[in-house]
């Protein structure tokens, strides 16, 4: 596998006044790698997030998206990433159809591509019934595949997901898996934070925060050796535990 | 400009598509213009009015029924003494009193003069005020009439008065709602500007869609044309049915003057105004806030904006706060053309002030929405 680095951090940090919320963390993620961010709640996990993704400016540290710096060149950065945020972000008053074209279109997919696009990514996720319903009337797994497909839409070099599962049936994160799995292979970094540890058994590595810091980054199988645990559950539990602030 | 089509055509859809927006943008408007002239109206009629007629002669008898057919008194009470018609405005039955002394008629004709007594409830200033100078009026056109039958029979009293003709121009017969619906107008324009465009803005706040916005390359101009471009529309729309479906098919306001001005004009007024409620949704999290403050900042328009009241009898401190406020200049804008049939060179003024509006609001607005915080 290549090892190009597409994600490196060094030393980012993020101050909300007194509160520390991402504190020193430094990690590097290679092209093509599907990178699992975990952490407890308010482990700072979707703040580093929102910096990776030129949303929030950090306070001090480094940071190179796709070749492109967090502080100086954040309007790049957007359009080389995709991005699936924890509450659904898509327009619930417009159809499917629509939210593609949109969001397509605002990335700058030529007609043809959106045409292309919008009829194939339909055709996928076996939506061309429902082509013209409302996004506001899907069922929640249905518009987070749709939210999805939307992120990847202009071929982004990573996407970051931000706990894109939460409260979707086990079938349907079977199957929102396996659209990760196709978009690796197509070259697309992932960067996802999950609450379910039987995803971060699918991701090539997982960093686990606690407390704003990086505690443990490593291959789910080296972790579990590591810490001498038989799941990555075990693993969590071992590390969230240390966590002083809560 | 390939994304601003994309934001535009999305724009349009969600606001055709929202079932309770389309009624507040056109029904609502234009039914508080049907309705607020018939009952914002200054004029004071139906006064009513209590006489203590003291010497029951002719004099005093014409003098009441003169008061009477003036149409706006309405009498309450005819009594014999005050202390009867106090009872009357102690209870509101009466606005006013009129008491006339005994021997009203001998004195006047003997000594030429004779005092009247008004008492005026005048915890509505305006009603006392009006109620008091219409009676004033009306006894000194029988205060005339008299003179003149007076210098008839004694020859050489000479009679001098000093007799004033007006004319009212631009507004001949003082219609109030001539003044009052080219500024209410102006006023529902300002709504839409100020409520509609911010409030949608913060909504994707709330909903979190801006941050997909956010995370995207999309230009932030763009952003903000895509929102400031469907509701100038519909401002000029709402204003153009209200316009020529009320204030003209309803109300008979022919405009003087030039309807190219007037709309370029309001295109400009409505950047402006636009510009200043994106400028509130730059500051407000939520509906809630954004709603508060332009509520806020829509009774400091309507209030200081001359649209009631004259600028000119304002405090001094007031009258600085109407004039930098932009409905100021668009009432004043639209009263003129309108009315008056300004042209160019009368609202030249007019229109740098309000560029320069449209240049602070927008830019500030710009500038504070931030992308990446």
């Amino acid at each position: 596998m290549e090892t190009e680095t597409v994600i490196k951090a060094v030393d980012l940090t993020k101050k909300f006044g007194n509160f520390t919320a991402v504190d020193n963390i430094s990690f590097e993620v290679n092209k093509g790698e599907i990178f699992g961010f975990l952490g407890a709640n308010g482990a700072g996990k979707t703040t580093a997030m929102r910096m990776l993704c030129g949303l929030s400016k950090p306070t001090s540290g480094v940071a190179n998206i796709a070749g492109f710096d967090v502080y100086t060149e954040t309007e790049k950065i957007k359009s080389h990433i995709g991005y699936m945020s924890q509450k659904f972000s898509l327009y619930e008053d417009l159809t499917i159809a629509e939210n593609i074209n949109f969001f397509g279109g605002i990335y700058g997919l030529s007609d043809k591509e959106l045409k292309e696009q919008s009829n194939s990514l339909i055709e996928k996720l076996d939506l061309s019934k429902n082509a013209n319903k409302l996004v506001g009337e899907l069922p929640l797994g249905w518009k987070q595949k749709l939210a999805f497909s939307v992120a990847i839409i202009h071929k982004p070099s990573i996407v970051f997901l931000d706990e894109p599962t939460g409260g979707v049936d086990p079938i349907t994160r079977r199957q929102f898996w396996d659209m990760i799995y196709d978009a690796a292979e197509s070259g697309i970094t992932i960067f996802i934070t999950t609450h379910y540890m039987d995803e971060a058994e699918y991701c090539n590595r997982v960093s686990m925060m606690v407390d704003g810091k990086i505690a443990a980054l490593d291959s789910p199988s080296n972790l579990k050796e590591q810490y001498g645990a038989a799941t990555m559950d075990d693993v969590f539990y071992y590390l969230a535990r240390q966590a002083k602030r809560s | 400009m390939r994304p601003l089509k994309f934001l535009l055509k999305k724009e349009f859809k969600q606001i055709f598509r929202n079932k309770a927006l389309l009624p507040m943008i056109f029904v609502m408007p234009l039914l508080q213009l049907l309705v607020m002239p018939l009952a914002a109206d200054y004029e004071v009629k139906n006064i009513n009015i209590s006489i203590v007629d003291n010497d029951q002669s002719s004099y005093s008898k014409e003098l009441t029924s003169k008061i009477l057919a003036s149409g706006y008194f309405q009498l309450s009470g005819y009594t014999h003494s005050f202390k009867e018609s106090f009872k009357l405005i102690e209870s509101d039955q009466a606005d006013l009193i009129l008491e006339i002394p005994h021997n009203f008629e001998k004195n006047l004709s003997r000594n030429g003069f004779e005092k009247l007594f008004i008492a005026v409830n005048a915890i509505n200033g305006t009603k006392a005020g009006l109620g008091g100078s219409y009676l004033n009026s009306i006894i000194s056109d029988f205060n005339q009439s008299i003179s003149i039958k007076a210098s008839k029979n004694t020859p050489d009293l000479e009679f001098k008065s000093i007799d004033i003709a007006s004319l009212n121009w631009y507004n001949p017969y003082m219609n109030y709602k001539i003044f009052m619906v080219p500024a209410l107008l102006a006023i529902i324009v300002t709504m839409i500007g100020v409520y509609m465009c911010g409030l949608n803005i913060v909504k994707e706040k709330e909903i979190g869609t801006i941050e997909q916005i956010n995370v995207s390359p999309i230009k932030k101009h763009h952003y903000i044309l895509g929102k400031l471009i469907p509701f100038w529309i519909i401002g000029i729309v709402v204003f153009t049915i209200g316009f020529f479906g009320i204030s003209w098919l309803v109300y008979g306001i022919v405009p003087l003057g030039n309807l190219f001005l007037l709309y370029a004009y309001l295109g400009l007024f409505l950047v402006a105004l636009l510009g200043f409620g994106l400028l509130i949704s730059t500051y407000s999290e939520t509906q809630q806030q954004a709603m508060s403050v332009s509520f806020f900042f829509m009774m400091i328009f309507i209030l200081m904006s001359g649209l009631f009241t004259s600028i000119d009898a304002m405090p001094d401190w007031a009258q600085k706060i109407a004039y930098i406020n932009p409905v100021t200049y668009f009432i004043e804008v639209i009263r003129m053309v309108v009315l008056k049939g300004s042209g160019l060179v009368n609202i030249t003024k007019h229109i740098f002030i309000m560029i320069g509006f449209a240049i602070l609001f927008n830019t500030w607005a710009i500038i504070n929405y931030r992308k990446t915080t």
